[in-house]
């Protein structure tokens, strides 16, 4: 049995949006900027594409600015508003909790003469909106701060921060990647500036993303040398990519109740199946509505993640860990971190991220296969005997 | 990422355990790291009876303490303390990169395992 559950990390592209864009790689693949024929197609399905990612945030069509995905949206959000704004103020603030393109982009410019300041997150994973206003000053050009957690799914208070940043006239990015297509998304009731999103987690395409650009804020761009994307980003378009994002969008949109329904159903199934299942785990981030309906993220105590990912994956199973040995680094996520978890309890985290297509039996072999993995791993953990040795003094 | 070897060695450890009594304890690692190994000797004469380990951590620290309990069993202490970190990743066929500084600690396990061996010696005489 092979079973998905690492769908934040990327999900399979939707069949019906693999077809749509072989078309356009071997039919219509014709430049958009050209003026025959073959330009003037490719240009109309881009324009649609265009629109049917608007339309999933609730934006106009034109405040869309194609990239090469989540990572190049949030370069050019940062890097491009700190460039507009730079004779304006030189303060930027962030959370701890933000994906790396965010904050090492943020701390690139601290490096480069900004000032950087990083909001701390409450043990839920979410940041308050209190310390948001404490930090305002009359400097600050820019706030970014994430929709929701890829770690551990929270959702943070945006349409407050976006009140916020409203009445002081701080541009306000939010990186959307994690969130679009899964929870309701509305630029213009969050008071959204700019706006990240990304095709490959929502069964689109990878190596495509956008930008929202609000209508009226100045964002200087990075690359140079073409008129495309209203000279915000030059190159030739990712065609085929790009109407497969489009495509993605307006399906997410069409699909958006009926896979909350489903996600929640088997997110809270497993939650509680590993609770139950498995002494000594500790569930990471909010529950309930403050929380991605994907996402499923705990700690196992005694036992660490890459060991847990490794196991997993014998039996097909596939999630991922913020311990050290997945994140690159010495140290454990940084998520993880900030919420207050000790390096040993981040070291045991697994998140699984669920899918369309994951299915009851699905999560039924994991709790069965969970706890023998676990068992296993806790008699070799010299972390373990400590309470073993305590239940047998009892 | 692995060789099949390390797969082999963190799927079917060789040697895990404790051990009552043990002739000598070595651990190294910490949990804020995410690596802990302990190994247990039984020494006899100067020949290493018997040995266990128990390891947190990833599946090149799993697998690394199994390697030197089977390279070490039957062998005399003096050959045991020239084992190095680094011949226990290459009798792995190798590590990868990242994993020779944080999770490559065997060995010196093994070595504060004797160590302590030793030490209690001293002790007795």
């Amino acid at each position: 049995m092979r079973v998905y559950l690492d769908h934040s990390a990327t999900t399979p592209v939707d069949p019906e949006v693999a077809a749509l864009m072989m078309t356009y790689y071997t039919e219509k693949y014709g430049n958009p900027s050209s003026v025959h024929g073959f330009g003037r197609e490719a240009k109309q399905a881009l324009e649609q594409a265009r629109s049917q990612v608007a339309e999933l945030i609730g934006a106009t069509p034109k405040e869309v600015t194609f990239t090469s995905g989540g990572t190049e949206a949030d370069n050019l959000a940062i890097l491009g508003t700190a460039e507009a704004l730079r004779k304006k103020g030189k303060h930027i603030i962030t959370s701890c909790i933000e994906h790396h393109a965010v904050l090492e982009t943020c701390e690139y410019l601290e490096k480069n003469g900004f000032d950087l300041t990083v909001i701390p997150v409450n043990e839920e994973g979410i940041l308050s909106v209190d310390e948001v206003k404490k930090a305002i000053r009359p400097d600050t050009i820019l706030i970014s701060v994430m929709h929701a957690n890829n770690e551990v799914g929270s959702i943070q208070p945006i349409a407050e921060i976006g009140r916020l940043t409203k009445e002081h006239g701080i541009t306000f990015h939010v990186d959307a990647v994690q969130s679009l297509g899964k929870i309701p998304i509305n630029v213009d009731e969050m008071n959204v500036d700019l706006m990240t999103v990304s095709s490959h987690k929502i069964y689109g395409p990878k190596g495509v993303g956008a930008l929202y650009i609000r209508k009226g804020v100045r964002v200087v761009p990075m690359a140079h040398g073409g008129g495309q994307e209203k000279r915000r980003r030059a190159g030739t378009e990712n065609t085929p990519g790009i109407i497969g994002f489009g495509k993605a969008c307006e399906l997410a949109g069409q699909r958006m109740a009926d896979d909350t329904k489903h996600q929640t159903k088997l997110r809270d199934k497993l939650m509680n199946g590993i609770s139950e299942r498995i002494e000594y785990v500790k569930v990471n981030g909010p529950l309930g509505e403050k929380r991605l309906p994907n996402n499923v993220n705990v700690s196992i105590r005694y036992v660490e993640g890459e060991s847990l990912l490794l196991s997993l994956d014998m039996l097909g199973i596939a999630a991922s860990s913020g311990s050290a040995c997945t994140s690159g680094s010495l140290d454990p996520s940084h998520v993880l971190l900030a919420m207050g978890l000790v390096h040993e309890i981040a070291h045991g985290s697994l998140r699984f991220t669920l899918g369309r297509q994951n299915t009851e039996a699905e999560i039924d072999y994991l709790l069965e296969q969970l706890p023998k993995i676990v068992e296993r791993l806790r008699m070799m953990s010299p972390l373990y005997d400590q309470v073993i040795h305590k239940q047998q003094a009892q | 990422m692995y060789t099949e070897k390390v797969m082999d060695h963190f799927n079917n450890p060789r040697n895990v355990g404790e051990m009552e009594n043990p002739d000598g304890v070595g651990e190294v690692g910490n949990a804020k790291c995410g690596d802990i190994m302990r190994i247990y000797l039984d020494i006899e004469g100067d020949i290493i009876k018997d040995v266990k380990f128990k390891t947190f951590g990833c599946g090149a620290a799993v697998a690394t303490s199994s390697m030197v309990t089977e390279m070490v069993k039957g062998k005399t202490i003096d050959e045991a303390m020239v084992i190095s970190n680094a011949a226990v990743a290459e009798a792995l066929g190798g590590l990868p990169e990242t994993k020779m500084h944080c999770s490559n600690l065997a060995a010196d396990a093994l070595h504060k395992a004797i160590g302590n061996y030793r030490d209690k010696q001293q002790t007795k005489e």
